[in-house]
């Protein structure tokens, strides 16, 4: 990886931070949002690793991790931030970042329908405003 | 007592008997919810993008119909009230975003309303000792654990209706039916949300760990107040009741209020769930379920 | 004689080893024992009282607490005895922890067997022991500090501002030591200058300081209260009681050469003062690049000279004090890079280290404060700090925290950030310490606020490529390896004892640690003196601190001078060696032994003589003496040998 300015500093960075209203730099790396999410069996980068790799500018490589779509918004990392950053608005940054232009991430024809027919109605209406 | 109420989209689809049990225990304590006259779907999360205000378009057009009717705004699902009370948050706090969502909803709503959670009523009008007398089958000896999650209790500061770490408003309430509330350390953790509609199910992990330890602590009964958490851990025991595993029903606790003030299947609706909860009511006994199956 | 025998279990450091009921069935028999007991802490307040008690009670003549070691607690003992009314060198320890629980933990019958043994030993020495008075020393009341900078400043100040006369003693020609040469300080980043240029002209204006800059201690004897000091003055060929400081002759000095205050950026002159706001503000001409000196010609400076100061045949003068105290407070010196060979010292321009950073924003500096790289001016974008450059580096360094690194470097990143603001600071580090008052928060402005870029990890390699410094690196927490292309690359390299501290504490008879900084007394209680009486430290000399810690330190040294000071006399031991003239034949092989020069030679009276105060007791002499003329009070041979048959 080699780093520079350019590198660090990018266009889609400063978008992240406009999104979320969060300064990337104000983490500084305990591993505490790591260490008690509930999600992280399903994901490929910690959540602390995907806010590394935003402070090194390869937003990229966030962006393509599973881990912003297996992030519930369930808060319990910002509420125990020591930081006080609310790296779910961070993760729902990254989220839009690919949504905006039109892509979605959950296609409702593939959701099973022994499923559809049982999960409530509040799911569908959630993941729709995460996933598309 | 009479409150403006607002149901949401799941307690009219999927969750009818988290608002039967509900209305019908409201008669029994005197309790008078008002439905609004015109309500919308909250959005079911609350938008985490500051530069996006058409989420709060929605919320913001409940909470300004309730400021019409002059009430305070009561809701059951947990993810209803963590929408509404964090849109009045905003509302209240950032005077851009209040501008722009109501000069396109034409309305003139500066966060007057006060938006509360039925556990709230419970606690702090009606009070759990006052509950406690009204209680004709007591829950008597009923292991429950009390699942919180998230929307109940995150972010604190704007949602919070008990401390964040340590809730206790569940068990309290618990303890007023006369069951006997299992402390577990997963009651806060969350279930897995919207995940489980990724393919994989990615969801069912968390899930299944809650389930698991409020099992291990020797719940025999889980209450929830959000729908999608009920939907979770419910669906995370998809199968074993066939396979002849040891199965936790998961129940809003209006349900287990409603039984304990008397009321019987036709209220309490035990129809959509996975793990069905009439069995374990017969199984220990419990006095007013007797005729549950 | 009447001897009590007083048992400590000191909690289970004895008692769990030792069978201490055994102990005292055991001596219940013992011969003139006028009395045996124990208790679970001797040394607490109920455990004193019982000894004063049973002296009492008893008509005891003799005492021996059988405890710890005397080091930690005969002094409590003693005073127990003097208050009970007993002379208290009637009171003596039995050491049956350090000696005989902790290191037999695993043999508790053997244990019980060396403790009695010791016990009994004790007493026998006890039985013949004298009554004795402690000495008397006068003290000097006058206080020698060693080292000008914010340490020794700070002692000098606080000494003289209690009345008393101290000498200060700087090697360079000016004081304010390396914070002269600091641009700003952390966390507050208030100028080095505006806070030290008051303090520098107070200790030079100051009626109870004698400023001795460009000078250096030549020799050093005597005791605690009574040090003869020899400090050389180094001819500055620059007569300064006559020199007014106007800088003609630096005007006009033809010689250019590196300036060691500027370290290797600016030139200066070969007579020079190393900056404009210099305590004393008088010039030194370097005879080593002089053409007065090395070609004998020139004299430019005599001739423009308004007052004749110029002496080109000044010596250096010796000058002669007594003095009752040292601080030593002789600062410290960055670790030579150039032992970091992967990091390009020295080799590519652009690799400074963290003094030179200074230098180069100061606003006094070479660069006026701006911040412009070595080898071609230009205003660097990508700066690249090294944090641990040879700290915390057991293998080619040293295996010290160098303690300020982490706080400076923050500070550069964030003053470089300050002045170029489009520009980008990279720090890599191990970890962040930051434990003082307001420092996190100063560390986390930096990242958070001001936009520097940290990196967890060490840099491998450090070359230059193409007018680039490129720096191999990698961020643990990322796991990736990082490479940055960068303008200039600043090292926080090791803090070392300055050069030549070694030979000055060899000089000072006290001691250093393997690396060189001067030892403590005590790391947590006796943290300012060393194990010399009368010698105390102060600053970096000791280990890496920053200044306020220096300050601190400097501070609690001058409270000990002060505490010496407080009374013309001070007492010493009685329990040294003493001479019986009538057998002594003067041989001299004690004063060959004694390792504390505390033996003479009378050759006059041709008889050996102990100067007592700086006789240690150790017992040298009286084992090398053939005639047997020389004993230690309570500890001549007799009383040896009666130990001995009591343990065998």
């Amino acid at each position: 990886m080699k780093l520079s300015r350019e590198v660090i500093h990018t266009e889609d960075k400063r978008k992240l931070q406009d999104i979320s209203g969060e300064e990337i730099l104000s983490c500084y790396q305990c591993g505490k949002c790591s260490a008690g999410c509930a999600m992280t069996s399903a994901m490929d980068l910690l959540p602390h690793q995907v806010i590394r790799l935003l402070q090194l500018g390869q937003v990229q490589e966030a962006l393509d991790s599973k881990t912003i779509w297996v992030c519930a918004s369930c808060l319990a990392c910002s509420a125990r931030c020591p930081r006080g950053m609310s790296l779910p608005n961070v993760m729902e940054s990254l989220r839009s970042t690919f949504l905006r232009p039109g892509d979605r991430c959950l296609n409702p024809a593939e959701i099973p329908y022994e499923l559809l027919e049982i999960v409530p109605e509040q799911a569908l209406v959630a993941a729709f405003r995460k996933y598309t | 007592m009479v409150y403006s109420y607002f149901p949401g989209c799941t307690l009219r689809a999927k969750a009818k008997g988290f608002e039967s049990s509900t209305l019908a225990s409201c008669e029994v304590l005197g309790v008078c919810l008002e439905e609004l006259e015109e309500w919308q779907c909250c959005g079911a999360t609350f938008p985490l993008q500051i530069d996006n205000s058409f989420p709060l378009v929605s919320p913001t057009r409940t909470l300004a119909s309730a400021k019409k009717a002059g009430r305070e705004l009561v809701t059951l699902c947990s993810a209803c009230l963590n929408v509404l009370k964090r849109t009045n948050h905003v509302i209240r706090e950032d005077l851009d975003k209040r501008e722009k969502v109501c000069a396109f909803i034409e309305e003139d709503y500066s966060g007057e309303v006060e938006v509360l959670h039925f556990l709230e009523i419970l606690r702090d009008e009606i009070g759990f000792e006052a509950l406690a007398r009204k209680v004709v089958a007591p829950l008597s000896g009923l292991p429950v654990a009390a699942y919180y999650g998230c929307l109940l209790l995150r972010p604190p500061e704007e949602v919070g209706i008990d401390d964040p770490e340590a809730p206790k408003v569940l068990e309290d309430f618990l303890l007023a039916l006369g069951c006997d509330p299992v402390d577990y350390p997963y009651k806060t953790e969350c279930c897995g949300s919207y995940v489980v509609l990724q393919p994989g199910e990615p969801a069912m992990s968390p899930s299944r760990l809650v389930v698991e330890s409020a099992k291990s602590r020797g719940a025999k009964v889980i209450v929830t107040s959000c729908p999608l958490c009920q939907f979770n851990l419910d669906y995370a025991q998809s199968g074993s009741v066939e396979r002849g595993e040891n199965a936790v029903p998961v129940v809003y606790f209006t349900q287990l209020l409603a039984a304990a003030l008397g009321f019987g299947e036709e209220i309490l609706q035990f129809d959509g769930h996975i793990v069905p909860p009439g069995l374990i009511f017969q199984s220990v006994g419990v006095g007013g379920c007797g005729g549950l199956t | 004689m009447k001897i009590g025998v007083f048992i400590c279990h000191c909690g289970l450091n004895i008692g769990g080893v030792v069978d201490i009921p055994k102990v005292l069935e055991a001596l219940s028999g013992y011969d003139s024992l006028g009395h045996v007991t124990d208790y679970r802490y001797m040394c607490s307040d109920p455990g004193q009282q019982l000894i004063k008690d049973a002296i009492r009670d008893k008509g005891l003549t003799g005492v021996v607490v059988a405890a710890c070691s005397p080091a930690m607690h005969e002094s409590t003992f003693r005073r127990t005895t003097e208050a009970a009314s007993l002379n208290p060198f009637r009171c003596e320890m039995a050491n049956i922890r350090e000696q005989c629980s902790w290191p037999h933990r695993g043999e508790p019958e053997k244990a019980t067997q060396k403790a009695l043994e010791i016990i009994k030993a004790s007493v026998e020495k006890v039985r013949k022991n004298q009554e004795l008075s402690p000495l008397s020393i006068p003290v000097t009341r006058q206080a020698l500090v060693i080292g000008g900078g914010i340490a020794g400043m700070q002692a000098a100040l606080d000494i003289a501002d209690a009345g008393y006369n101290v000498a200060l003693v700087e090697r360079l020609p000016y004081i304010g030591g390396h914070m002269a040469q600091l641009s700003e300080t952390f966390p507050t980043l208030d100028c080095s200058q505006c806070i030290l240029t008051p303090k520098s002209s107070e200790v030079g204006s100051h009626p109870n300081i004698d400023l001795f800059t460009n000078s250096e201690i030549h020799a050093i004897s005597g005791y605690v209260g009574n040090f003869d000091v020899v400090i050389r003055r180094k001819a500055a060929y620059v007569n300064w009681d006559v020199c007014n400081g106007c800088g003609l002759c630096m005007e006009k000095c033809p010689v250019k050469t590196d300036s060691d205050f500027e370290l290797r950026l600016a030139k200066t002159k070969a007579v020079s003062i190393a900056f404009p706001q210099a305590v004393p503000n008088r010039p030194v001409i370097n005879s080593e690049v002089c053409r007065h000196f090395t070609q004998g010609k020139c004299g430019v400076c005599e001739k423009v000279c308004p007052v004749g100061a110029i002496n080109f045949r000044q010596e250096d003068a010796i000058i002669d004090r007594k003095v009752g105290a040292v601080v030593v407070a002789t600062g410290y010196d960055l670790h030579p890079k150039t032992r970091v060979g992967e990091y390009g010292y020295g080799v590519a321009k652009d690799v400074i280290d963290g003094l030179e950073f200074e230098r180069l924003n100061s606003a006094s500096g070479p660069t006026q404060g701006e911040i412009r790289r070595p080898s071609d001016g230009k205003i660097p974008k990508e700066v690249v700090f090294i944090q641990c450059v040879g700290s915390r580096d057991q293998e080619n360094g040293y295996p010290y925290c160098s303690k300020i690194c982490c706080m400076y470097t923050a500070k550069h990143a964030r003053l470089y950030k300050h002045k170029v603001p489009d520009g980008q600071p990279y720090v890599f580090y191990m970890d962040i310490r930051a434990g003082g008052k307001g420092y996190e928060e100063f560390v986390q402005r930096a990242t958070e606020e001001e936009g520097v870029l940290y990196l967890r990890g060490r840099v491998s390699r450090v070359f230059e490529e193409d007018g680039k410094i490129v720096v191999f690196g990698v961020d643990t927490l990322s796991n990736k390896k990082v490479e940055i292309h960068a303008d200039m690359v600043v090292l926080a390299t090791a803090i070392v004892p300055a050069h030549g501290q070694t030979e000055l504490a060899r000089l000072l008879k006290i001691s250093t640690d393997e690396w060189g900084f001067l030892s403590e007394a005590h790391p947590k209680l006796r943290p300012v003196e060393s194990l010399t009486r009368g010698i105390y430290i102060a600053g970096c000399a000791q280990a890496p601190k920053d200044i306020p810690d220096s300050v601190t330190q400097a501070g609690s040294a001058a409270a000990k001078v002060l505490a010496l000071f407080s009374s013309d006399t001070l007492s010493h031991t009685p329990e040294v060696a003493v001479v019986d003239e009538e057998i002594c034949r003067g041989c001299g092989l004690c004063v060959e032994v004694c390792a504390y020069d505390a033996r003479t030679l009378d050759m006059r009276r041709n008889l050996a003589v102990v100067n007592e105060v700086l006789c240690e007791g150790c017992g040298a002499c009286q084992v090398a003496c053939p005639s047997g003329a020389t004993c230690q009070r309570n500890m001549d041979t007799a009383q040896v040998m009666s130990m001995i048959d009591a343990v065998i």
